[in-house]
């Protein structure tokens, strides 16, 4: 499956957050699932929300540079070894992962990947099984 | 079209001449009535008649910023209140402004320069010019205004701010030229670029100055705009904007010279330097009445040139401004001019050209940060290639200011936007 994420810049400053997720609520956006990866400088935030697009133009509006990504989301299983199999059927169909975070779900969560093609990865995927 | 033939094509003997005989009548009005200059000059030794024409010039004593403050507000004016008609005024970065005063005859004399640099810029009284100075004790406002009322041009006074406002009346009123400081067109160009203005807009020209600006963001206004953006130059002390502009060739600024006479100095030895070397700009008023001036240092750094210019022009040009030796950071013992950052950001084309510098010590080293703004259509959501991204605007801001920089990136529109001057250096240093 391919989801939307909406990534933003956040600068290191106190009450960023706040303000990004009083923008959210504002305009009636769920977020299901976040992922803030930080540098020293500022920080990188990444949510799938229930609008993407929605979610791009309020942020882009209020000034925060934001991108809508595609994402490869597969549901994970709960068993020892599951998130092994399925980075080993990834390597055989993506060269890279740049970063990866869950997305819960009802039932199992999916784990979703940053891919440079999601589309072709997909395609791989589902011929695996998955 | 050239607004004064007479005056702006004279040949080189002819301008020292005209200079010359000027110089001597301008000092001897100083020394009889500015008691302030007399005494100056006594104490230098110098009596009226020792000046005799342009090879005397370096004889008189210089004037500064200080000069003026000392004789806060009107000691330097050389004629009673009733003969002045204006008075403007700049704020001073420390302590008390500025004050200046200006007789009709000096006014007239003002809007027939800023004329001559708005028919630089090819405007004539078809044009329509929107004044987005502001209008005050600024000079820039109404000076700008009398030169564009002075060619019959249709002035539209929008002052400064309501950005909103300033756009609605250059879509409306088919406004074809604009005055404003570099910066606010910069900030203008991008609203009109997000509300897709540009294809109502009839602006073919822009008059900027106030401040320092690049010649790539003159590249960059020309091309987003699809106009010719023109470079004035002018200070309160000396008149106002119309001291200099820049003609459709864009090779330096063409100074009206036959009102002020200008030199180029060393701010180390105050010798002149030659043609071509940078130094600092010093002018001395030859025909004004309300406040003349003798060798004011401007603290402008520039070089001058006295080739003929290829619009037929003999006047003598400025070259693009490099800063002001106020403005100059000598940071870890290299000069540093702010323009440099600017230059190599709109260089880059990888960022928006709004940046900040923050300079401090820290263990006895200076430390040189610079805040630059992420611009939207270069943004990425991977950590890597951001940090590609500091790492490339590092390397070539080092390669431009031969300083290593610590560079911030930091959201859009966080870094001050000037309606009026933009600041672009916090010294922490001083502080301390
Ligand atoms: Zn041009
Ligand atoms: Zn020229």
């Amino acid at each position: 499956m391919l989801v939307k994420q909406i990534s933003v810049f956040v600068e290191n400053r106190e009450g960023k957050m706040r303000e990004i997720a009083g923008i959210l609520k504002e305009n009636k956006i769920d977020i299901k699932t976040i992922s803030l990866a930080d540098t020293s400088d500022y920080g990188m935030l990444r949510m799938i929300v229930s609008d993407a697009e929605k979610a791009y133009e309020v942020l882009r509006d209020a000034g925060y540079p934001s991108k809508v990504t595609e994402l490869l989301a597969v549901r994970s299983s709960n068993y020892a070894g599951c998130l092994y199999d399925i980075l080993d059927a990834l390597s055989n169909s993506v060269d890279n992962i740049e970063y990866l975070y869950t997305l819960p779900d009802e039932g199992e969560p999916y784990i979703v990947f940053k891919v440079a093609d999601p589309e072709t990865a997909e395609a791989l995927m589902k011929e695996k099984g998955y | 079209m050239i607004w004064n033939e007479a005056k702006e094509c004279m040949s080189r003997d002819e301008m020292q001449n005209l200079q010359s005989k000027r110089l001597v009548k301008q000092v001897s009005y100083v020394y009889h009535n500015v008691e302030y200059y007399r005494k100056k000059m006594q104490a230098a030794g110098i009596e009226p008649g020792d000046i005799k024409g342009l090879e005397d010039l370096t004889k008189l004593p210089f004037t500064t910023k200080n000069d003026l403050r000392d004789t806060y507000p009107t000691g330097l004016f050389a004629v009673p209140r009733s003969q002045i008609v204006r008075i403007h005024a700049s704020s001073g970065t420390t302590g008390k402004a500025t004050v200046v005063g200006y007789t009709r005859r000096d006014i007239e004399i003002w809007s027939e320069c800023v004329a001559r640099v708005m028919t630089m810029a090819d405007l004539t009284n078809e044009d329509t010019i929107q004044i987005s100075y502001g209008y005050g004790l600024f000079t820039g406002g109404l000076g700008a205004h009398y030169g564009a009322e002075y060619i019959g041009a249709t002035a539209v006074p929008t002052s400064t701010g309501n950005t909103k406002k300033q756009l609605a009346m250059m879509c409306d009123l088919g406004v074809t030229a604009i005055c404003c400081t570099p910066s606010y067109l910069m900030y203008l160009t991008e609203a009109i670029e997000e509300q897709g203005l540009l294809p109502q807009l009839k602006l073919r020209r822009s008059i900027n100055g106030a401040e320092p600006w690049t010649e790539e963001m003159r590249k960059q206004l020309e091309e987003r705009l699809h106009i010719h953006a023109h470079d004035i130059y002018g200070l309160s002390e000396i008149m106002g904007p119309g001291v200099a502009g820049d003609c459709e060739f864009h090779k330096g600024l063409h100074v009206n010279e036959d009102h002020f006479l200008p030199e180029i100095i060393s701010p180390e030895t105050f010798e002149t330097v030659d043609d071509g070397v940078t130094g600092e700009l010093v002018f001395t008023t030859l025909t004004k009445e309300g406040i003349p001036l003798i060798r004011y240092r401007t603290k402008d750094l520039t070089s001058i040139t006295h080739e003929k210019c290829e619009c037929g022009r003999t006047t003598a040009r400025l070259s693009r401004f490099k800063g002001r030796s106020d403005d100059m950071l000598i940071i870890r013992g290299v000069n540093v001019f702010p323009s440099q950052v600017e230059a190599a950001l709109l260089e880059m084309g990888e960022t928006t050209a709004n940046y900040l510098m923050i300079v401090d010590r820290v263990n006895n080293l200076d430390t040189l940060e610079i805040q630059v703004e992420v611009d939207e259509k270069f943004f990425s959501d991977e950590i890597r290639e951001l940090e590609n991204l500091t790492r490339k605007i590092a390397h070539n801001l080092q390669q431009a200011l031969l300083i290593q920089p610590k560079v911030t990136l930091v959201e859009p529109k966080t870094l001050q936007r000037s309606e009026g001057k933009a600041v672009r250096v916090i010294d922490k240093r001083k502080l301390v």
